[in-house]
């Protein structure tokens, strides 16, 4: 159980995928405008990435690692190639499926999120817990609880970004440095303050 | 050919993917900390941008519009793949420290976001010709950042001596927090404000108007 914990506070806090990987960055900049906006897309993408790394890695373990083949007969083949390739077609599928139920229950949700939802596709923290999670040899319950904490880091970053530029749109800013300028240099001390985590 | 030039220069500076239109940075940032894999990285990000920009352009005709972006992430995807066994038969060593990065170029919205917005309504040739100039000028900013990193953070470029470190008996302290991930989040920061100074047109105009909002509660 220690050890599940300490992964989940790993991938969260002193691995955040967005503050020390960069990975999801262009929707990171994009999308914390605002603390609502923020909720939702964090949430989907908590969702997202609890659902697609572990089915990538039933994927990577039962078809495409070497020697995986095995139970059908192929003990040679080995398909760890096609890796980038499936694992972008798991998440693309994932997400659509995930859109597809929004809109029908969740319709608020689904306009507040509007083109942010699609665009989780090619959000790079998704593939990048996916490939982490194959890099590292996690196992199944290890990549569930890979998948929430990151998720869930990724969000916590995000959240507290929108609510830090939603303060700063009162501040008197230099000239060039306003909006993305400016964005950069939070994430940086953001990304500073979270590194601290790495003594727990 | 003056539009050809157009397509390829506007990129660098004037049309900045990176810090214009801040697309792309997400897969790069974390292997700038030294120069050497960050210019692979340019290499495999600035030909996948082109090769992929030019076969969509050459097959836009025939993608249903429904299914164009599964369409575009396979053949990006296809890519990414030739690049990353390429990487790891050439550069064994470098790939590793690349580690998932290669792969994320899939990912990356430069990539796919030229090929929605030019790829799909230009020719084979202009479309190679803008994908290349995005990663050139995705390339420049990754450039300028990890050289930035390598040079305080170890004194080295390529892994040549060029500031003689404390600890060999020279001058230079090396600075340790170039080496970690907030100093690049700061580089670009300064960078973007940098390239604004010098070109007012792409400042931002702020949500609200500190100033105007005091001159309205003066009169």
């Amino acid at each position: 159980m220690d050890a599940y914990f300490s992964l989940f506070i790993r991938a969260a806090f002193v691995e955040n995928l967005a503050l020390a990987f960069f990975l999801g960055m262009c929707t990171f900049l994009a999308v914390s405008k605002r603390v609502e906006t923020a909720i939702g897309l964090g949430l989907a993408v908590v969702t997202v990435q609890a659902i697609t790394v572990p089915v990538n890695y039933l994927i990577y373990a039962y078809l495409l690692k070497d020697g995986a083949l095995a139970w059908a007969g192929f003990p040679d083949v080995d398909l760890s190639f096609l890796g980038l390739v499936s694992y972008i077609g798991v998440i693309a599928a994932l997400v659509q499926i995930l859109e597809m139920t929004l809109d029908r229950y969740f319709p608020a949700l689904y306009n507040a999120l509007g083109i942010f939802l699609p665009l989780i596709t090619v959000n790079c923290a998704i593939l990048g817990g996916t490939l982490f999670m194959v890099e590292r040899q996690y196992n199944f319950s290890e990549s569930v609880v890979y998948g929430v904490g990151s998720g869930a880091g990724w969000a916590i970053a995000l959240i507290a970004l929108a609510g830090i530029r939603e303060k700063l749109k009162y501040s008197d800013v230099p000239e060039g440095l306003q909006g993305l300028g400016i964005t950069f240099i939070i994430v940086g001390l953001m990304s500073l303050g979270f590194m601290g985590f790495s003594g727990i | 050919m003056s539009d050809a030039r157009k397509v390829l220069i506007d990129p660098l500076v004037d049309n900045n993917p990176v810090t214009l239109q801040v697309l792309g940075i997400c897969s790069a940032l974390a292997v700038t900390t030294s120069l050497l894999p960050s210019l692979l990285m340019c290499l495999a990000l600035t030909s996948v941008a082109a090769l992929a920009s030019a076969a969509i352009s050459s097959i836009r005709n025939r993608i249903p519009n429904n299914i164009r972006i599964i369409v575009h992430m396979t053949i990006i995807a296809s890519l990414v793949i030739v690049t990353d066994q390429l990487l790891r038969a050439y550069a064994y060593e470098t790939s590793k420290q690349l580690s998932v990065f290669v792969g994320l170029i899939i990912t990356n919205c430069i990539v796919l976001g030229r090929a929605e917005a030019f790829a799909m309504k230009n020719g084979v040739g202009m479309s190679f010709l803008d994908g290349l100039g995005n990663g050139l000028g995705y390339s420049a900013i990754l450039i300028a950042v990890a050289a930035t990193r390598e040079l305080f953070g170890a004194g080295t470029l390529l892994g040549f001596q060029i500031l003689p470190l404390t600890s060999d008996g020279g001058w230079y302290e090396a600075n340790g927090m170039m080496l970690l991930p907030p100093s690049a989040f700061f580089i670009i920061g300064g960078l973007i404000w940098a390239i604004r100074t010098w070109k007012k047109a792409q400042v931002e105009k702020p949500d609200y108007q500190i100033h105007e909002v005091h001159r309205t509660e003066i009169y």
